[in-house]
């Protein structure tokens, strides 16, 4: 939103993410994406007369994982109810969720809105409800054939609904607290956070007022958003949609819109696909979910550092900048990358710099992620040390790295194999000086009238001759030893 | 039979083969739905080799909204006509690992939903001790059978009286157990907080050596309970006579049959006492929504998409849905189905769904307060005796009376027995209830017992 507009967003988020247990919320069928369709079915997730839903244990330890993380309050009791709704792909003609009495309520997700200035956003959470999700609709676009092909192995895999206040008052902000959210899920374990793989997925409600206003206008629901990106794109457009509206003097539509990717545009959805009233009421297959304290405080005892207070911790205890930390702890596995390098060489500035610079590039090279990266972080922290004594040279460590993350071997051998040690041994390269100063007397003679600049020039000459191994700092001293005795 | 067959009086095979040409013989009584005779015949052969399981080689029949896999499970609907369950009920595995026989699926209302068994796609069971009238509902088929030795027992399923109900009307016994009691993985579910699978038999001890088989927790029913430690049976029992249930409506000759039971209680040493549950008006209307809203989502699932039948004039999705239910289900299930969903709709959920659970939880209390100074209560199962054949058809709330005795057991959970206690001057059958406290089965066995030594036992047709 443009500050020159007279008008303030007003931005509530629904975020879905599928929780990543091995087996689905209300049976024991596999819940990995990408097995051939209606592969991971059975009599529960198909909805055959006569079966019934088992709560699975694991998932909602998951939920009170998350619940913990963002400060929620854990239900000691609450209840799963049947949304009751019919389409092709939700093969009970109900959806087992949780209505009036969730398994979460309250807590705040906290973020930083820019890297270099730490200004923090906080945004309440209404509720974190459990539920399962429904397949998949696979529509033929063949205008010959224009049948609908269903894929159930998504049914019954367990959501968390994550519902933010209406607190995000723009769509920058609305992204970075998607992004906060999929960082946490991900640092809980709990959630492969994949966009694409539609394992995080997010609406958005959205209304405009004036500046300064307190009263809610009539908000929309935008739905179709599969990317940071496309949340806050689409956000915008919605914006500007309804700001024109009020402009023109016309009414806003409470209605759902779906976000167009390829036209980057809006429109309003089908009034057919909607639903208006979804009659839940509590599931009579599923008893009360009850939680014990004692589940609740052991669940809390095994969380994780999370992403905000571990970037707080590295660099107070390392002593890295703020941005350095950020960066770093943008994954679970990033942030423990790093420490696992600092554990072997201290350094903790240099270990970020290589680590930011170096290995993020090639991260990014490779379109891969930390936990593919075939460099091992402890001989990371090996080749750092092994500059950092004078064994190899800066440059030599560049070449000795690029080996490392073809061959994945360490950098010892790879330093051993191709020779790439700088000679510090005296002795030796006492010979190689001694080499270069007689066959240059004239120079010598030159450095000795007191021209010393020529000192340069014969520690360039020892370097070629070493074939770039020599410790050029060996040399200096070397030299000046022999140059400036007599 | 059980003793017979131990004893060697009999084989597994021959039974079975008896029951199999007893039933092709009495087809007209159309108690079963699918005869699995080759399976039948099968599981006889092995049972033979196996005579200490406890249900060694006895022939079962089983109510069709009870899965048996391989077998279809129409559930008296013409929406699962053809489909084929790809899996056993809990209690079907538990019947065939001790050894039972399954004979067949047996007629039913149409997914349960009925007093009658006249709602079935399949035309009505006849009451086998008066051709003409109904064997009652909804496990019609079921009763009937085992009244007219078409099966040694039968299981049928009980949400507000379905296995009781039939049980009188054709004079055999009837086990409604506590709710959570018995799993119902595989109970093709009507209204799953009141649904639960019973036992009929033709004696309290084949009820119970079946029921002995059935029950017990199960991991895949949520509801499914672990057994709780219950008092022993105490040799004098209190036995309460709710005066609701002794009131206007009831048939003169049904309550001198269940007055008479007392008495001959009474006489035997028990004590009589005259409790109220004074929310028993309000039963049947609390039944009725609360069955109908759970139904209404139960059976959302019979859509044409994935199994059973779809329509074949459809245009779209609207169309598909929209024909497949209108042709698949019958009248009553679409009454029931349009007043769950409307219970429930936004702006009457808080006026009848909600009032409904509070009503259902107050009746439940009348019996935890009753239970403070009975032991059990002795009632009449149905107001009536089996009546003809279509006289109630065009008169649903008639129809749902018949369930004014039974439904209250379902909204509290308890467990209860229906057991023959004589008969009218027409001849026709005539129920006692016996309403229990929960798990306290052995309880209300044992009574029954007394009563069938007692008042006399079925005394069925043959």
């Amino acid at each position: 939103m443009k500050s020159d507009s007279p008008y303030e967003p007003v931005i509530g988020l629904e975020v879905h993410a599928q929780l990543a247990t091995r087996s689905k919320i209300f049976c024991g069928c596999s819940t990995t994406f990408g097995a051939d369709p209606n592969s991971h079915a059975c009599p529960v997730c198909l909805g055959l007369p006569g079966a019934l839903p088992v709560l699975n244990r694991e998932a909602v330890e998951f939920a009170i994982r998350l619940i913990l993380a963002v400060g929620g309050q854990v239900s000691e009791r609450s209840v799963f109810a049947r949304k009751n709704y019919f389409y092709p792909d939700l093969p009970k003609g109900y959806q087992i969720s949780q209505f009036d009495v969730p398994i979460g309520q309250g807590g705040s997700v906290e973020f930083v809105c820019d890297l270099h200035s730490a200004h923090k956003v906080q945004v309440g959470l209404i509720r974190i409800h459990l539920e399962e999700d429904a397949g998949k609709s696979l529509h033929n676009e063949d205008p010959a054939d224009d049948s609908t092909l269903v894929d159930v192995n998504r049914c019954g895999v367990p959501l968390l609904e994550i519902v933010s206040k209406p607190e995000i008052r723009s769509p920058r902000d609305a992204s970075l607290y998607l992004q906060q959210m999929h960082q946490i899920l991900q640092y809980l374990g709990i959630c492969t956070g994949n966009m694409e793989e539609g394992a995080l997925r997010c609406d958005a409600n959205v209304s405009i007022r004036p500046a300064g206003s307190t009263v809610l206008g009539t908000r929309t629901e935008l739905k179709n958003m599969n990317s940071f990106r496309a949340v806050e794109r689409a956000l915008s457009v919605e914006i500007g949609r309804q700001t024109e509206l009020v402009r023109d003097g016309q009414l806003i539509r409470q209605e759902t819109m779906l976000w167009d990717e390829k036209s980057q545009t809006v429109h309003p959805m089908r009034s057919k696909e909607e639903s208006s009233d979804y009659r839940y009421f509590p599931d009579p297959d599923l008893l009360p979910l009850q939680i014990s304290s004692s589940w609740v405080d052991s669940v809390r005892a095994s969380l994780p550092e999370l992403p905000m207070a571990r970037a707080a911790r590295l660099a107070a205890q390392y002593g890295i900048p703020d941005y350095d930390a950020s960066v770093l702890t943008e994954t679970r596995e990033l942030a423990d990358y790093y420490e696992q390098t600092v554990a072997v060489f201290t350094d903790g500035k240099k270990a970020s710099n290589w680590i930011m610079t170096e290995v993020l590039r090639i991260l990014k090279e490779k379109s891969i992620g930390i936990s593919s990266f075939p460099v091992r972080p402890e001989h990371l922290g090996q080749l750092l040390a092994t500059v950092s004594d004078g064994t190899i040279s800066g440059t030599a460590a560049k070449t000795v790295f690029e080996q490392m993350v073809v061959t994945g071997k360490s950098p010892k051998d790879i330093v051993t194999e191709g020779g790439f040690a700088q000679i510090s041994d005296g002795t030796m390269l006492g010979h190689l000086v001694d080499r270069v100063l007689d066959e240059n007397q004239d120079q010598v003679a030159t450095y000795r009238s007191g021209n010393q600049r020529v000192l340069a020039f014969f520690v360039g000459q020892v370097m070629k001759n070493s074939k770039g191994k020599a410790n050029p700092q060996r040399i200096s001293e070397l030299l000046k030893e022999r140059l400036d005795r007599s | 039979m059980a003793d017979a067959l131990g004893s060697g009086a009999t084989s597994a095979p021959a039974l079975t083969d008896a029951h199999l040409d007893r039933i092709a013989a009495r087809r007209d009584v159309n108690a079963y739905i699918n005869v699995t005779g080759e399976m039948a015949k099968v599981a006889a052969a092995t049972a033979a080799q196996s005579r200490d399981l406890p249900l060694a080689g006895i022939p079962i029949a089983i109510k069709d909204n009870i899965t048996v896999e391989g077998v279809p499970c129409t559930c008296g609907s013409r929406m699962l006509e053809h489909w084929i369950a790809p899996y056993d009920a809990a209690v079907v595995e538990r019947l065939k690992s001790a050894g039972a026989v399954i004979l067949g699926k047996t007629n039913c209302d149409e997914f349960a939903m009925g007093s009658s068994n006249e709602n079935s796609y399949f035309g009505p069971v006849q009451n086998p001790n008066a051709p003409g009238r109904v064997p009652g509902g909804s496990s019609g088929g079921s009763a009937a059978a085992v009244a007219d030795f078409q099966a040694a027992a039968a299981l049928g399923s009980d949400t507000g009286g379905s296995v009781r109900l039939p049980a009188a009307f054709c004079g055999v016994v009837g086990l409604k157990p506590t709710y959570g009691a018995v799993s119902r993985w595989g109970l093709v579910a009507f209204a799953s907080s009141l649904d639960q699978v019973g036992v009929l038999g033709r004696t309290v001890d084949d009820t119970r050596r079946v029921f002995e088989v059935i029950r017990g927790y199960d991991p895949k029913d949520s509801t499914s309970m672990r057994d709780i430690p219950v008092e022993p049976i105490p040799e004098t029992l209190t036995i309460g006579l709710p005066r609701e249930y002794y009131g206007d409506g009831l048939d003169p000759e049904v309550r001198r049959a269940v007055t008479g039971t007392a008495q001959a209680l009474q006489a035997a040493g028990h004590r009589l006492v005259d409790v109220s549950l004074p929310n028993s008006p309000y039963t049947i209307a609390a039944y009725y929504i609360i069955c109908c809203a759970e139904a209404s989502a139960n059976l959302a699932r019979y859509d044409g998409v994935k199994y059973g039948y779809r329509s074949a004039s459809t245009q779209d999705l609207s169309s598909m849905y929209g024909r497949t239910r209108s042709e698949g289900f019958g009248m009553e299930v679409k009454r029931r189905i349009l007043l769950g969903t409307y219970v429930l709709s936004a702006g009457y959920f808080d006026a009848y769904y909600a009032t409904a659970q509070k009503v259902r939880a107050r009746i439940a209390a009348d019996f935890t307060d009753a239970f403070k100074t009975i032991d059990c209560l002795l009632t009449p199962t149905a107001p009536t005796c089996a009546f003809k054949l279509g006289e109630k058809l065009d008169d649903p709330l008639a129809m749902y009376l018949m369930d004014i005795y039974t439904t209250s057991v379902n909204l509290a959970g308890l467990p209860a027995i229906s057991i023959p206690c004589g008969r009218s001057s027409a001849g026709l059958p005539i129920g006692a209830q016996i309403i229990g406290r929960p798990f306290e089965e052995n309880l209300i066995l044992s009574l029954a017992s007394e009563v069938e030594e007692r008042v006399g036992g079925s005394n069925n047709v043959s």
